[in-house]
């Protein structure tokens, strides 16, 4: 389970709320405001109205002074919720961001001028290093900047950057070399090359993002904020044409006076989408204060609401489905070998193999076969491990000590003349069947036998995978097992199809091929061979865990290096689509309460019939107006909780979700108005 | 209803509904080039078409070509039609002697033509020749439809089309719209009007001897117009005597029918579809108010074939019915209610004013809804004499957009603008960007559908206030308070939505409606015209989504019942107020008896 972040979660908390009403005061500035065009508008309106208000005090207006002094206030308050909203939501993601930048202050590095251990080093400032530099870190020291481990292992306490309590080992080679600037390392000491520049570092783009620097609006955002102008507009002239006709009125019915400017004004304000276009910026800023909040961190807006939208989901099998490493079981002997020689000769292959999995292999061969190493590591040529020949192992005296998926190291035996023991297949298919990894282990053209690598598919997975499906998301496990082994794990995992044999170019294609067919995938991965992978899927989720390649080519990355998350990253994109469309259906559905409220209401004088449409009972014109405003102004600061958690999701076909969410949202917001107005105007007539 | 009304409303429902697939499906394939049982007779005229204009009927254009190109036709169209109402009285085909349009009027009924609008501020009988009636107002009809199929035509492609840029050829639509599609249907119905008794000739009008001569009694007028009053301030009145009267001639039959089945709605006469010898019989109306619906109705199986899912247009057909038959009902069931002012002295029963008792009550309504729903504007009643919430019906039908059937392709574009924002909103509400018809709906899309639904009733606010203001506006009113509001409301929304009906009771032909109008018509007219094209473009080169558990099905009854909310809502927050000052205090005061 991933731990949540100490810091503040609640964004009720008193000390946050005190810092969002300074700050909502400060984005009452029509020059920060105007970038929200209709509450820039509400602004203007009330200034409007203040106005109206100053002068009526001299010169008597059609309207009673209280009245215009209350339209007035109450407009100023709709604007200031609506920045509040946004600042309240700013808030929590500003006291992270200040906790961060205090890791970054004030480190120091120990330069090398090569990577060695033993070697002298200088002290140097943290914005002195640049990329390509080598630093020493020991233990207790600070990582200085991002990069990647060249040599050695530590622990490493990634709290600041994580939330996460417990350390984790950062190590060359592999997956997890990647270390980033502010972490401390709590044991040994290892050489990090650095790899971003002073002010690129992870967590200056971190800090960027949560202070929302940034943050820009997604395409999404920008088309509902055209909707929301387009209504705004449309309202403003209907405002406008009301005056006009109701002058006209006034001479046809020859009674009555013309609807004043501060009716007009309330009215348009209380028609204009006010309630999603106060909230539309916290929504976006607390959709990625909530990934936050579950260790996702999220590079852009943009890629949130696209996980929002994902078909395809390609998950690395290694660490995904399965826990991270397979492990060594067994040693199988062929061709008239024994265990013993088997253990041996897998051993030579994993000297110089630093994966997991080549570990596992020297650990089980020292503890089961008593079997070591010493005195054997001189004069080798290590074999690193290549997708292309896809073998590894290591030459030693002449001999080549190889292993391999068995396709691979037949081709290697066959090239040097080798026969094939005629049990081979047989074993391999066997351990392959039962979902697990046979690596066939070689010396020259001499096949000994087949190491037994086991996989372990995490437990709860399959349920996760269905709720993907029932989403209409479908998985598509990648490994570079053989088909057989990648059907057993696919199956036992209850993936919906896999890609064996994997090399990264195939990645690549399934992906391209997958958005040309039109959809939208969403990779995890943490190694650097995925990197190209990661940077043309749609939704690119990098392990916090993996490499800097990786990390650098994805668009979100999970601190918790919990690839299953995406399930989470979904259902917030998700939430932050659905609560501005349940929102701004819930505006607009208030609209029509209103025009009962208010239309009758600034009529009443030149057509008395009209008092036929007041069916709230409303106790008089300007209680009835006023009432509108104020509760016009209230629903705002009312659903700031509900933007701020998202509207529930529910994983339930589009159909019913609609139909669903209209009920709620759409009918609620029809009749939500004519009981909250008929309240205030019931307190409106007590005070009044 | 009487069980006469529900069976003939009953069987106009079931002929419509029966001729919209095979109808929709032909035009598909008109569209799509294929072969249809027309090609041997008229694809040699269709080549032919082609070599005499240099089109290449291969050559495909992008979206702003292909707007070009229509504006290019429409401006041409336009200038030759204006220049022929100028000169009229030196042209042939004018056994009456008419004379030349003012400019102002030749430019409104010019521009009113062009846009498939066909507002009148003149009376046909009295101010058009014979040659203006057929070689321009008639080919105007033609042209202005299949203008509008084209757009429609071309917004599908986008739909279809993945990662192109090209959209069709103009020409060729063009071409094929009025050739395969509205030619045949037009001979074929105006044959069917003749049959009816509908007169097709180029007579002098005719004198006749009434049988039974009668007289009655007129305000009388000074020579500007007004009403003279004696010295006691009281109208003066005079006795007119009538024994003869003056029969109007004409071309009838053959522009009654491209004006019903093209949404156009110009009269031959004044009274429109209402005199008899443009609709005579009950018969002749059936099949009148079956030629306004038919094309918009089948357009939307045409959509469906196209886009290769005919549930997509069936699900934009109901919502079409739906709104029709709701519409009807309110009218049905308020001019059968009638005045209660009226029944106090004694006069019960329904509404009768303004209406054809040779058609009934039902068949006069479902006329009235047809025409308004669509573009058509063509009457068969006259809508000032309607209850105030009967005459709510067409003015708000109107007012939605023209979407209810619509124009001839503008119905559908508009529809599937709707259709967008209901898909943005939903879309959203169900946590996905929003999609149609497997196109993602971006900034782009949202942006032309708004001004394609939203243009015309802009046009309609800001005219109506400023006409609210202006003195020669309100002199044009027959009826002060808040009917002379309604009618100039209707007016407008008839013009910018180009629809063309008149309320009645306000004199259009004034320098103040004359260049107003003519603006208001082609705002309404190109402003979503050039915005679908310009989406067709933007939709052409997206990439297919293919449909998940995720997307919204956008072919059942749960979106429909949006969409249809969603019409609803626009329309009723856009023009509440302005409606409250109109039919609706008007509609209060009638049952509270004032």
């Amino acid at each position: 389970m991933p731990k949540h972040s100490k810091q503040p979660t609640s964004a009720f908390n008193p000390e946050l709320i005190r810092g969002a009403l300074v700050e909502s005061v400060k984005k009452l500035d029509p020059r920060t405001l105007w970038r929200n065009p209709v509450m820039f508008c509400v602004e203007i309106a009330s200034l409007i109205t203040m106005i109206t208000f100053i002068l009526s005090v001299t010169h008597a207006n059609q309207d009673p002074v209280w009245f215009t002094a209350a339209v007035s206030v109450w407009l100023w308050l709709t604007v200031f919720f609506s920045t509040f909203a946004e600042a309240l939501a700013e808030g929590r993601g500003k006291a992270r961001a200040a906790s961060l930048r205090k890791a970054r202050t004030e480190v120091t590095a120990k330069r090398l001028e090569r990577p060695e251990f033993g070697r002298p080093h200088t002290v140097v400032s943290a914005n002195a290093l640049k990329k390509g530099d080598c630093i020493l870190v020991e233990a207790g020291d600070m990582i200085a900047g991002d990069g990647e481990v060249v040599l050695g292992a530590a622990l490493v306490n990634e709290s600041a950057v994580t939330g996460e309590s417990a350390p984790v080992v950062r190590e060359s080679g592999g997956d997890r070399s990647a270390v980033t600037g502010g972490t401390q390392v709590i044991a040994n000491s290892v050489i990090v090359r650095i790899t971003a520049n002073p002010g690129e570092t992870f967590l200056d783009r971190m800090i960027g993002l949560i202070e929302g620097a940034k943050r820009r609006k997604t395409p999404n955002e920008i088309a509902l904020e055209v909707l929301l102008i387009s209504l705004t507009l449309v309202f403003l002239l209907v405002c406008a044409n009301m005056s006009p006709l109701s002058i006209y009125s006034v001479r046809a019915a020859g009674q009555g006076t013309p609807v004043s400017l501060t009716v007009l004004v309330a009215l348009f304000v209380c028609l204009a989408p006010t309630t999603i276009a106060a909230l539309l910026p916290a929504i976006g800023i607390a959709g990625m204060d909530r990934l936050f909040q579950k260790n996702v961190i999220a590079l852009s807006g943009r890629a949130i609401e696209a996980a929002g939208d994902v078909n395809i989901l390609l998950l690395d099998k290694t660490g995904t489905i399965t826990h991270g490493n397979r492990e060594a079981v067994a040693f199988i002997p062929v061709g008239g070998h024994t265990e013993q020689e088997v253990a041996q000769a897998a051993l030579m292959t994993s000297l110089a193999d630093e994966t997991p999995e080549g570990r596992s292999i020297v650990t089980l061969a020292k503890k089961q076969y008593g079997l070591h190493d010493e005195g054997q590591a001189a004069g080798v040529e290590s074999i690193a491990f290549s997708a292309e020949t896809r073998l590894s192992g290591i030459n030693v005296a002449d001999q080549k000590y190889r292993k391999g998926a068995a396709d691979s190291l037949v081709a290697f035996v066959k090239l040097q003349g080798g026969t094939i023991p005629h049990e081979l297949e047989i074993v391999v298919d066997k351990i392959a069947r039962e979902g697990a990894t046979p690596l066939v282990v070689c010396r020259d053209q001499e096949i000994y036998g087949v190491v037994n690598l086991k996989d372990i598919v995490k437990s709860g997975i399959q349920e996760r995978f269905r709720q993907l499906r029932s989403m209409g998301i479908k998985t598509v496990m990648i490994t570079g097992d053989n088909p057989l082994t990648a059907a057993a794990i696919a199956a036992e995992a209850q993936v919906d199809d896999f890609l064996s044999q994997a090399k990264p170019e195939d990645k690549l294609r399934l992906i391209k091929d997958s958005q040309e067919a039109g959809f939208m995938v969403a990779m995890t991965g943490d190694g650097t061979n995925d990197a190209p992978a990661l940077a043309q899927a749609d939704v690119a989720v990098a392990m916090n865990t993996g490499t800097q390649p990786a990390r650098e080519a994805a668009n979100i990355i999970d601190l918790d290096s919990n690839p299953t998350k995406l399930l989470d990253i979904v259902m917030v994109g998700k939430q932050i689509l659905m609560t501005r469309g349940n929102l701004t259906t819930f505006s607009i559905a208030n609209d029509i309460a209103k025009y009962f409220a208010i239309v009758p209401a600034a009529l009443l004088s030149i057509y008395p019939q009209l008092g036929g449409l007041n069916i709230m009972h409303l106790a008089s014109p300007y209680s009835a107006i006023l009432s509108a405003v104020i509760f016009n102004a209230l629903v705002i600061p009312a659903l700031v909780p509900l933007a701020l958690k998202g509207t529930a999701f529910r994983p339930l076909p589009a159909e019913k979700l609609l139909i669903y969410n209209l009920l709620i949202y759409g009918v609620g917001g029809m009749v939500a108005p004519f009981l909250g107005i008929k309240a205030i105007d019931l307190l409106v007539g007590v005070l009044v | 209803m009487n069980l006469y009304e529900w069976m003939q409303t009953s069987l106009f429902l079931v002929v419509l509904l029966s001729l919209i697939k095979p109808l929709g499906t032909f035009m598909a394939k008109v569209y799509q080039g294929e072969r249809t049982i027309l090609s041997p007779v008229l694809g040699p005229c269709e080549n032919l078409i082609y070599r005499l204009g240099g089109v290449d009927r291969d050559e495909e254009m992008g979206w702003r070509r292909y707007a070009w190109a229509m504006v290019l036709c429409n401006i041409a169209l336009f200038a030759a039609l204006f220049i022929m109402l100028l000169v009229q009285g030196r042209l042939p085909l004018n056994p009456q002697q008419l004379p030349d349009f003012s400019w102002q009027l030749a430019l409104n009924t010019a521009v009113s033509f062009v846009t498939n609008t066909n507002w009148q501020n003149y009376s046909g009988e009295s101010a058009a020749s014979y040659l203006t009636q057929m070689a321009g107002l008639t080919v105007h009809n033609f042209v202005s439809a299949a203008t509008g199929m084209a757009i429609a035509i071309a917004l599908i492609r986008g739909f279809v089309r993945r990662k192109a840029e090209q959209i069709g050829n103009f020409w060729v639509d063009l071409t094929r719209g009025v050739l395969y599609i509205l030619l045949p249907l037009s001979f074929i119905s105006a044959l069917g009007l003749v049959s009816q008794g509908v007169i097709q000739n180029f007579s002098p009008y005719r004198s006749v001897t009434l049988l039974e001569p009668f007289s009655y009694q007129q305000a009388k007028v000074d020579a500007a117009g007004h009403p003279m009053t004696d010295a006691a301030g009281k109208a003066m009145t005079e006795t007119v005597n009538v024994s003869e009267v003056r029969l109007p001639m004409g071309p009838v039959a053959s522009q009654e029918a491209i004006k019903e089945l093209g949404t156009n709605g110009g009269g031959f006469f004044n009274a429109n579809s209402a005199h008899p010898f443009e609709n005579p019989t009950p018969l002749s109306n059936f099949l009148e108010t079956l030629l306004i619906l038919l094309i918009p109705g089948a357009l939307t199986y045409t959509f469906g074939v196209m886009v290769g899912n005919t549930r997509q247009g069936w699900a934009l057909l109901f919502v079409m019915l739906f709104l029709l038959m709701g519409a009807f009902s309110v009218l049905q069931g308020a001019e059968s209610y009638g005045n209660p002012g009226l029944a106090k002295l004694g006069m019960q029963g329904p509404n009768l004013e303004g209406k054809e008792l040779r058609f009934g009550l039902a068949a006069t309504n479902l006329f009235t809804v047809a025409t308004t729903g669509t573009s058509c504007g063509a009457v068969v009643a006259m809508h000032d004499s309607l209850t105030p919430l009967g005459g709510l019906v067409p003015l708000g039908l109107i007012l939605l957009g023209e979407i209810v059937f619509g124009g001839v392709g503008s119905g559908l574009y508009t529809m599937l603008a709707f259709a967008i924002i209901a898909v943005f909103v939903s879309g959203l509400m169900i946590g996905r960007t929003p999609e149609y018809l497997g196109k993602k709906i971006e900034v782009r899309e949202m942006w032309m559908s708004i001004i394609t639904i939203l243009t015309a009733g802009i046009v309609v606010l800001i005219l109506s206030g400023i006409a609210m203001l202006t003195p020669q506006a309100l002199a044009s009113m027959a009826n002060p308070g808040s009917h002379g509001l309604t009618e100039i409301i209707y007016a407008i929304a008839s013009m910018a939505n180009n629809n063309g009906s008149a309320f009645a009771g306000l004199n259009g032909n004034t320098p103040f409606y004359n260049l107003l109008g003519a603006l208001a018509m082609l705002i309404g007219r190109y402003g979503p015209a050039i915005s679908i094209l310009a989406m067709a473009g933007s939709l052409a080169g997206k990439k297919y989504v293919p449909p998940s558990l995720g997307t919204l099905p956008t072919d059942k009854a749960p979106f429909a019942i949006w969409l249809t909310l969603v019409i609803l809502i626009v329309g009723a927050l856009t023009f509440f107020p302005a409606l409250a000052m109109g039919p609706i205090v008007e509609h209060l005061t009638m049952l509270g008896g004032g």
